[in-house]
């Protein structure tokens, strides 16, 4: 089975494993696939980017890895992270795991910090709730440090305050602050800086950085910006349309795109060289949730690439470099670089 | 720079919750040409581009559009002027009313600025034809269209009147990115067929470089430098400037690190706005307020520091 060929050369090693994930949402009157068949594989102290457009299924999949959604969501495939098998966890263990050993940071700390509490209570009671620190003022004195180990200037007033009386770069401090409170072992951070201007996203994205080099953690990355997969992976993993098409080093998938969409999504931001204009585009768009799947390649009715074949059969990932893949059989590895793109 | 189009002096607004959005405030845009805003969240460019659309009237400060004050219009010679001046908003779900198909949309601002009941359909084709839709569109719902698609949408409608002046306030931000090529490569084109001028505002700096002739950049309500794009992203002369595009994701060089977050707009500090998180500041900034000055021919930069000799000091 290819999954299986796949699964050795992405999980080697790893901490975290993912195998043939699928999340279906459904309700009486549809079903969504929104992921359909992720493997990946991710090793201590390395971080992963989930790359891809909105609806590919990069957030889903990050928060199946937590089986953070119950009602309304089917899963299927294995999460396991070191020798407990995550996806096989009751709910009361999963508690355990979920800001213990796998922590989220997410897209907008408004929604995941309690707008009725303090901030420093929120820390606390992560940190008594996993058994990090049982004293109260032991607890509160480990809350302060983790604030001035995230930046926060005066952590003993944010402490105090709460969230709304932060700024949006304060208020993803402290959400970061609440997940790496009990040294995760995976921290799931999904478009943490998509809501935060550039300077402050620089700061955030340099803190993951640090943080990451301090404890160890392995990190999944979730967002639709090249820029920030190249500045921040050491992984990148490409979805479209709820499949992962490709992945492999960051210098890999991003400098030598072995899928066409892969190289269509790098081409398609300007650069200082490309003229006014002349933008790379990929005709049509992504699909959406209410699209019928295609029998063959997801991506072919927006591929020039694409031949007769790919409208039959969805293409399995397979090898085109040590630890390079890409579900791509026409280019056959790499991508032509004049043409990647159409010029429209 | 070609004849002015657009000629803004001295805009100042200041909300009554204190907030000195945009403090004084000047910008210059000619026939045809596309100034770009960059700034971060708080900096006062979407409220400069409202009082130029005269959605929010300014403080003070006056505005001429081709010629004509446009500070003081009243109701009846501001709708004429709308006709000329025209807006993208950034989320097209909310800008288009969802009980009205897209034609009847495009048909009311057509019918408000005169335009008769038998010609509506033909210039609504045409439209829906030159941003790539096609009229069949005219009958759909807003709720039918991609974000892409709406976006098309949106700036048919913005041309229905022939305008000189379009500002697209954060246009293709929502938009994923192998759709926001499509939008942006449009938007050249159209102003290539009609000549019509852009004001474009935008936080991702990629794009704004990508299709500005100049740039502004504003912090804390104030412009701190503008100049020609491509000069202004060679050689950044303000400290500001010179963070910002080096913190955007894939930049070049050394990144400049920017401590903590901009001061609040409702209590700036002294002098020069930027000096509480500037690495070069010295105590005179603190003092006086600097000038925006010309550096080079079309480069100005208000920073007391902004030498040649010093521009390249960290």
């Amino acid at each position: 089975m290819s999954t299986a060929v796949a699964m050795d050369e992405r999980t080697l090693g790893a901490t975290l494993t993912v195998d043939d994930l699928k999340v279906t949402f459904a309700n009486k009157r549809q079903r969504v696939e929104a992921v359909r068949g992720v493997t990946f594989g991710i090793a201590p102290g390395r971080t992963l980017a989930l790359l891809g457009e909105s609806g590919s299924g990069k957030s889903a999949s990050a928060r199946a890895i937590m089986h953070l959604d119950n009602r309304g969501v089917e899963l299927g495939g294995q999460v396991r992270l070191g020798d407990t098998i995550v996806s096989a966890l009751s709910e009361s263990e999963l508690q355990k795991v979920r800001g213990g050993l796998i922590a989220m940071v997410p897209q907008d700390p408004t929604a995941s910090l309690d707008p009725l509490r303090r901030v420093g209570a929120q820390i606390v009671e992560v940190l008594r709730v996993h058994g990090i620190e049982t004293n109260r003022r032991a607890a509160r004195d480990s809350a302060m440090n983790l604030l001035s180990r995230v930046g926060i200037p005066d952590p003993s007033r944010v402490m105090r305050a709460f969230p709304h009386e932060l700024s949006g770069g304060m208020r993803q401090r402290a959400a970061i602050a609440v997940a790496v409170a009990c040294r995760p072992t995976v921290l799931i951070a999904d478009e943490p800086t998509t809501a935060l201007d550039v300077t402050v996203q620089a700061q955030v994205l340099e803190l993951f950085s640090e943080l990451q080099a301090e404890v160890g953690m392995s990190i999944i990355m979730v967002t639709h910006d090249v820029g920030v997969a190249r500045e921040i992976a050491d992984y990148v993993a490409v979805m479209y349309a709820g499949r992962l098409v490709e992945i492999g080093s960051v210098d890999d998938v991003l400098e030598r795109p072995a899928h066409p969409y892969t190289a269509a999504l790098v081409d398609s931001v300007p650069t200082p060289e490309t003229k006014r204009g002349e933008l790379h585009v990929i005709p049509g768009r992504p699909p959406g949730p209410g699209d019928t799947p295609q029998t063959g390649c997801d991506f072919a009715p927006r591929c020039k690439f694409a031949i007769a074949s790919c409208m039959t059969m969805p293409p399995p990932l397979v090898p085109v470099g040590t630890g390079h893949l890409a579900a791509c059989p026409v280019v056959d590895g790499l991508v032509p670089a004049e043409l990647a793109g159409v010029a429209v | 720079m070609g004849e002015p189009l657009l000629v803004a002096e001295h805009l100042t607004k200041r909300f009554p919750n204190g907030v000195l959005a945009v403090d004084d405030v000047s910008l210059t845009i000619a026939k045809g040409e596309t100034v770009g805003i960059v700034g971060e969240s708080g900096c006062g460019k979407s409220t400069t581009a409202r009082m130029i659309l005269r959605l929010l009237s300014p403080d003070a400060g006056s505005m001429q559009f081709a010629g004509e004050e446009i500070g003081m219009l009243g109701r009846s010679r501001l709708r004429s002027l709308r006709a000329k001046l025209q807006l993208v908003p950034q989320n097209p779900q909310t800008s288009f009313n969802p009980r009205l198909s897209i034609g009847s949309s495009i048909a009311f601002n057509l019918q408000s600025h005169g335009w008769e009941k038998r010609r509506l359909s033909a210039r609504i084709g045409e439209l829906l034809d030159r941003v790539g839709l096609g009229a069949s569109y005219s009958s759909r719902y807003p709720h039918e269209l991609s974000g892409g698609q709406l976006q098309r949408a949106a700036i048919a409608r913005a041309l229905c009147t022939d305008p000189e002046l379009v500002v697209c306030d954060e246009a293709v931000s929502a938009l994923d990115k192998s759709v926001q090529a499509q939008v942006l490569n449009l938007l050249v084109e159209l102003q290539r067929e009609s000549g019509v001028a852009y004001l474009f505002i935008s936080h991702d700096l990629t794009v704004v470089e990508h299709l500005s002739d100049r740039v502004i950049v504003m912090y804390l309500g104030r412009v701190v430098e503008e100049g020609p794009a491509a000069e202004l992203w060679r050689n950044p002369a303000h400290p500001y400037t010179k963070a910002l595009l080096s913190a955007s994701p894939g930049a070049a060089g050394p990144r400049i690190k920017l401590e903590g977050d901009p001061p609040s707009p409702a209590n700036p500090p002294s002098g020069c706005c930027f000096r509480t998180r500037c690495a070069i500041a010295i105590n005179e900034c603190a003092i006086e307020r600097p000038r925006l000055r010309e550096t080079a021919p079309s480069r100005r930069v208000a920073c007391l520091r902004a030498e040649p000799a010093l521009i390249s000091a960290p």
